[in-house]
This record gives structure tokens, C-alpha cells and sequence, in this order.
């Protein structure tokens, strides 16, 4: 036992080291592995509250392009509005399941392999895990965490983002992920070869899982090529949003999710 | 001697927030966002208790990952750095370090920029390696450490002479 002591004394310093490190290294991997790290991540309230009193200094540089993307939207709704006013009578009144939450970034990364963004809405506003954020001209990720005050999005310019999507034309779906090369393009897999598509066709959710409602635009097909086994297509999608200035982004919220969610769980 | 703790405690915060709020948002040409919080690592005091500084570069490291989300990646790389730092003082410093009178303030350039350059290289090989954890990658790897490090080399030297005082 006294030796043993002795040995940690005299090798202290190669003790604090390896213990550090393996620290370090376990955080590494459970975050490359399980996307729900307890410990550290940005909705933490410190780290938010750090990110938040940054963006009220640096939200004065976007104001213009602000103004003008919310006017583009604002003519977009109107005209959606006018042209709606006429037939109104005719279309029945759905229940509608989805609800929208604005929000702003506080914090966005898109030149990483793994990028994460931070909103400056939590549990207090009604925001959960698993909720889907999209903009006025597409989608951007998915709530992966959530504190009281804050919320930490997985981007779909995230390695470990997998979003269901479809082809508009067709209607053939599959699933959109991220090669992390660059942060306008984004990769559609499992289309059949037997699919018929052109270059500029649109990409849209599919509506399938609760997470967004169907018919949100994704991007515009970029180029395609087949995968090694030469029966599937990998698409270039070139997004819609600019991944690279967001600012004000929407959380949905599907109001049936928990139904949903205990449909699901009793499958299992 | 309080004066060199404060000064450190103060290099700690002010290398963060510069760090966080600053430099991990340049992404030059599209990817390259310089580490300069490493300078708190390289030019820490030569003479030191050295549980007290592995254990500081740790917890930079720590913060830095909680700002980035980026695991545990910034502070696997800064502990081992502050672990092997010892062999590149002797290997780049020579005698200076060996009869324990070493000021960086007072060091030959090129001793300097060998020091700085081998121990940010490492850094970021370790960094990129952990970040991306795909061994079919390593062109991706061996490209972002070559060009972030020339990055924070360059940064870390202009900073440094800018804020070192010549009296010391």
C-alpha cells in the first residue's frame, strides 16, 4: 500500500495527465456517439446567457438584411393571403396540427463537421427535444437540447443529421444528410435508379415523421451521381437557406407529438 | 509573484472571450478559425507548479469545448500539450531552460518561432483528429491542421509582440 502511494506520488504529474486526458477523451467519443451530451454544450445557462449579451452587440450589423428578408416574407404572406381570401369558402377548415415559434440565433457554427446552433428559447416557452426549426425559405435542424432559458439545434450541416425528404416532382423520398465539405450543399441518399429527375427539380419534407409538417422547401437538386453499388443516386441538394446568417428561425410544434410519440413507444 | 498569477488569471479570461466570441467566428476561406487561446499554454511561466498548469490547460480546453460544442476535442489536445510542453522548452531553449533562467520576453526569434510552430502543430493534429475521428478522412485532417496552424502561428506571434513589454 506504501509503495503504492509513492508510486502516485512520484509520478503525479503523469497521473493528473492520464486521468485529463481520458476525461477529455471520453467526452470526445460520447459526443460523437450519443448526440445528447449531459454535461457541457452551449444551452447550458452560463454559456447562453455568454452568447447572448454577444449577439445583442452583434445583431445591429444584420438589421438591413433582416429588414429585407421579413419584407420578402410579409409580401409572400400577403399575396398568399389575398389570393386565399377568394376561394375561402370553398376549402373546409382543417384543425391545424402545427404550430410556429420564433426564435433567434444566438449562436451559429457551419464550418465544423459537426455544427450545432443556439437559440435563445427553452422549456419555459414550450420548446422540447425533437422539434423541428426551419425558416421563411427552408429547413435548418432539429432541437437535440433544451434548458429553461435556452435550446441547442443539430444543424443539418451536422454529420450526424438525418432528415426524411422527397422529391417534388415525384414524390420518391429518402434521407438527407451532410458529407462536411461544404455549407451550401447537402446529400439526398437512397433514391432508386429508377427514379427520372433533372438538374433545378425541388426537394421538400416529407411530411412523414412528426417532427415536420410536409411540403417545407429544402433546396434545389445541384448534381447527382450513382453510389458505389450503382443502384441508388447520391443528389447534391443546394439549399435554399443560407446556412452561413441566420437570424430569426421558427420552431414547429406539433401539437398531436405527444399521441404521436406514445403511438410509437407502445410499438416498441 | 502575485503579479504573475493575476496577469495569468486575466490571460486566461481574455484569451477565452477573444477566443469564443471573436476568432471561432472568422471562418476564413470558408473553414480556418485560428486557436489563440493557446498562447496561454505556450507562454505560461517556465518555472511553475505543474499539476497547477496541466490541470488550468484542462479546464481552458473544457470551456472552450462547452462554447463550441465540441465535446472534449479542444481539451484532450491542450492537456497533452501542456504535458509535453517541458521537452520542446528544452528542445528549443537549450541551456536557458536547463539552468532555469528562461524569459520568453528575452528569447532568440528563431528559438521562439521553432517553440511556437512545433507545439501548435501538434495541437491541431490532435484537435482535427479527434474532430473528425475517421481515419479515411486524414487528407481532410492533415489539410485543416496545416492551415489553421499557420493561422494561429502567425496570430499567436502578432498578438504576443504586441502585448509583450520589452522592460521585463
Amino acid at each position: 500500500m506504501q509503495q503504492l502511494f509513492n508510486f502516485f506520488i512520484k509520478n503525479k504529474t503523469l497521473v493528473l495527465f492520464l486521468v485529463l486526458f481520458t476525461i477529455a477523451i471520453s467526452l470526445t467519443i460520447k459526443s460523437h456517439e450519443f448526440h445528447r451530451t449531459k454535461l457541457f454544450n452551449s444551452s447550458n445557462y452560463i454559456i447562453g446567457g455568454v452568447y447572448g449579451i454577444s449577439h445583442s452587440v452583434s445583431q445591429y450589423f444584420h438589421l438591413l438584411k433582416e429588414n429585407e428578408l421579413l419584407l420578402e416574407e410579409n409580401s409572400k404572406l400577403k399575396t398568399q393571403l389575398f389570393n386565399h381570401a377568394k376561394h375561402s369558402t370553398a376549402e373546409p377548415s382543417l384543425n391545424q396540427p402545427y404550430s410556429l415559434n420564433s426564435a433567434l440565433v444566438y449562436n451559429n457554427s457551419y464550418s465544423l463537421t459537426n455544427n450545432y446552433i443556439t437559440l435563445n428559447k427553452g422549456l419555459e416557452d414550450g420548446i422540447k427535444e425533437d422539434y423541428g426549426v426551419i425558416t421563411s425559405k427552408g429547413i435548418v435542424g432539429v432541437i437535440d437540447r433544451t434548458t429553461s432559458k435556452y435550446s441547442r439545434v443539430l444543424s443539418i450541416l451536422n454529420s450526424k443529421s438525418k432528415i426524411n425528404v422527397k422529391l417534388n416532382k415525384t414524390n420518391h423520398f429518402g434521407t438527407l444528410s451532410w458529407d462536411s465539405k461544404s455549407s451550401g450543399i447537402v446529400q439526398l441518399n437512397d433514391i432508386q435508379d429508377l427514379v427520372k429527375f433533372t438538374i433545378g427539380d425541388s426537394i421538400t419534407t416529407s411530411g412523414f415523421s412528426s417532427i415536420f409538417p410536409a411540403n417545407i422547401p429544402v433546396g434545389t437538386i445541384n448534381s447527382y451521381r450513382l453510389n458505389d453499388t450503382k443502384d441508388l443516386y447520391i443528389i447534391d441538394v443546394k439549399l435554399f437557406n443560407d446556412m452561413t446568417n441566420l437570424e430569426h428561425v421558427y420552431v414547429v410544434k406539433n401539437t398531436d407529438f405527444k399521441e404521436l410519440e406514445n403511438l410509437n413507444q407502445s410499438d416498441e | 509573484m502575485n503579479n504573475i498569477v493575476f496577469v495569468n488569471i486575466m490571460r486566461f479570461f481574455g484569451l477565452l472571450a477573444l477566443q469564443v466570441l471573436i476568432c471561432s467566428n472568422i471562418n476564413f476561406m470558408g473553414y480556418i478559425n485560428p486557436n489563440i487561446y493557446l498562447l496561454f499554454i505556450l507562454i505560461y511561466p517556465a518555472l511553475n507548479n505543474r499539476l497547477l498548469f496541466i490541470f488550468s490547460s484542462f479546464l481552458l480546453g473544457v470551456i472552450i469545448d462547452a462554447f463550441l460544442d465540441s465535446g472534449g476535442t479542444h481539451a484532450a489536445a491542450s492537456v497533452l500539450i501542456a504535458y509535453i510542453r517541458p521537452l520542446f522548452l528544452k528542445f528549443s531553449f537549450g541551456a536557458a531552460y536547463d539552468y532555469q533562467s528562461l524569459k520568453f520576453s528575452n528569447s532568440n526569434f528563431t528559438q521562439r518561432y521553432i517553440y511556437f510552430l512545433s507545439l501548435i502543430l501538434i495541437h491541431h493534429l490532435v484537435l482535427f483528429s479527434l474532430v473528425v475521428f475517421n481515419q479515411d478522412k486524414m487528407l481532410l485532417i492533415i489539410k485543416q491542421t496545416f492551415y489553421t496552424s499557420v493561422f494561429t502561428f502567425l496570430l499567436c506571434l502578432l498578438i504576443y509582440s504586441l502585448f509583450s513589454s520589452k522592460k521585463v
